[in-house]
């Protein structure tokens, strides 16, 4: 049998390179919705010294979702960010798995009460 | 000036944020805030949405090389999230109940702070060789590479530290920085735990952190694509190529610099914020 560190570790890089790939992957897609963006607005005026909250197209997932699939570039731009946001998540999803192959019972609790706080956060703030 | 000047000008300041707070070890976070709000005249509340995305970048994508040094401990970082992104939430609930001159100061005060911590020597602190019950129960106690042999240690004040942890998310939430150098004085000063050990870790939960107030700033329309998307594709960038070219002889130097520059942004927020121009 293996070093229990030891199984932490391969594991954990295996997380660390998903996580890398989600990262990558999350910024193609802003840079996608970025020259959809810039090709329709770049000669217009920037104004971001007054706050005045965005659209509510841009702060849910559904509607998010909704206006990339039509292309929209702000809206791209917003869906690569919610990839962005989902890579922790998917980090601590894979911990949960990765401390029940070790049968670390302890930390499936703790690591589950973090993704608990994390989906809370989502849910509750209506993001999702 | 048009959207793809202020686009342009904005990739290339958290370009350079992003650089210089891998090469020091600040983080981009830290400076993207304030070059934002004092360069640029953005709103504080856009650029807290904008940079908070920036530090979920930087941190996962550097988790990879950190994991594969073997220092970051992960039984260690996922029982302090419970800490931290509690914090962050009560962050982000307090962020919409206090005026923007407000969190500019406190922003002034977070950045004196880190400029201080990163000027100071970096000792590691003698370690209590008495085991901790809690930390013994908790399995928190592991051991790090230290030449070719590993090196064991043990982890102590665990409340002590827990809290300071709920106060480092806090401050993530409410600033949208990834608070890591609170994070390290959480570990390694409180704890106890050997330096390179707590900084790697700490880099492992800032993403995580500011996950947990990414949604509530999302849902209140504080994350403006066109903003978000300079900072993010900016600081990604350059803490890549500054992880890469990381050269140890010059970083002293560079930290030095760069803290300088950090305590005037942070004494141009403060004068702002109680002046009343943000």
């Amino acid at each position: 049998m293996m070093h229990p560190t030891l199984d932490d570790r391969g594991i954990e890089v295996i997380i660390g390179n998903l996580l890398r790939a989600g990262v990558l992957a999350a910024a193609a897609v802003v840079v996608l919705g970025a020259v959809i963006y810039l090709s329709r607005y770049a000669m217009r005026p920037a104004n971001f010294s007054t706050f005045r909250g965005e659209a509510a197209a841009l702060r849910t997932m559904p509607a998010i979702v909704k206006g990339a699939a039509h292309l929209h570039g702000k809206s791209i731009i917003q869906f690569g960010l919610l990839l962005l946001i989902a890579t922790p998540i998917a980090r601590v999803m894979f911990s949960v798995v990765g401390f029940a192959v070790e049968r670390d019972h302890l930390y499936v609790v703790l690591t589950l009460i973090v993704l608990a706080v994390l989906l809370y956060s989502l849910l509750g703030s209506g993001v999702a | 000036m048009t959207i793809l000047a202020f686009t342009v000008l904005i990739a290339l300041g958290s370009f350079v944020a992003g650089f210089l707070g891998a090469l020091t070890g600040l983080g981009g976070g830290v400076v993207v805030v304030p070059l934002l709000v004092l360069a640029f005249g953005v709103d504080i509340r856009y650029a807290i949405g904008a940079s908070l995305v920036s530090v979920i970048a930087t941190s996962s994508g550097a988790a990879a090389a950190y994991v594969r040094e073997g220092y970051s401990n992960i039984r260690i970082g996922m029982f302090l999230e419970i800490a931290t992104t509690v914090g962050a939430i009560a962050g982000a609930m307090i962020a919409s109940h206090v005026t923007t001159r407000t969190i500019a100061i406190v922003f002034g005060l977070v950045l004196l702070y880190s400029a201080f911590l990163s000027g100071r020597p970096q000792p590691d602190v003698p370690v209590d060789p008495t085991p901790d019950k809690i930390a013994a129960a908790l399995k928190l106690n592991g051991s790090y590479p230290a030449g070719n042999q590993m090196r064991s240690y043990t982890v102590h004040r665990v409340p002590l530290g827990f809290s300071l942890m709920f106060g480092a998310g806090t401050l993530s939430g409410l600033l949208g920085i990834g608070s890591g150098a609170i994070k390290v004085i959480a570990m390694d000063q409180a704890m106890g735990i050997p330096f390179k050990v707590s900084t790697t870790t700490s880099n492992f939960m800032i993403g995580v952190t500011a996950a947990a107030s990414a949604g509530i700033y999302l849902s209140r329309g504080y994350i403006d694509p066109g903003i978000a998307m300079p900072v993010m594709l900016g600081v990604l960038a350059g803490s890549l190529l500054g992880a890469r070219v990381l050269v140890k002889a010059r970083t002293k130097w560079l930290r030095l610099v760069f803290s300088a520059v950090i305590v005037v942004l942070a004494i141009e927020m403060i004068y702002n914020g109680f002046t009343g121009k943000l």
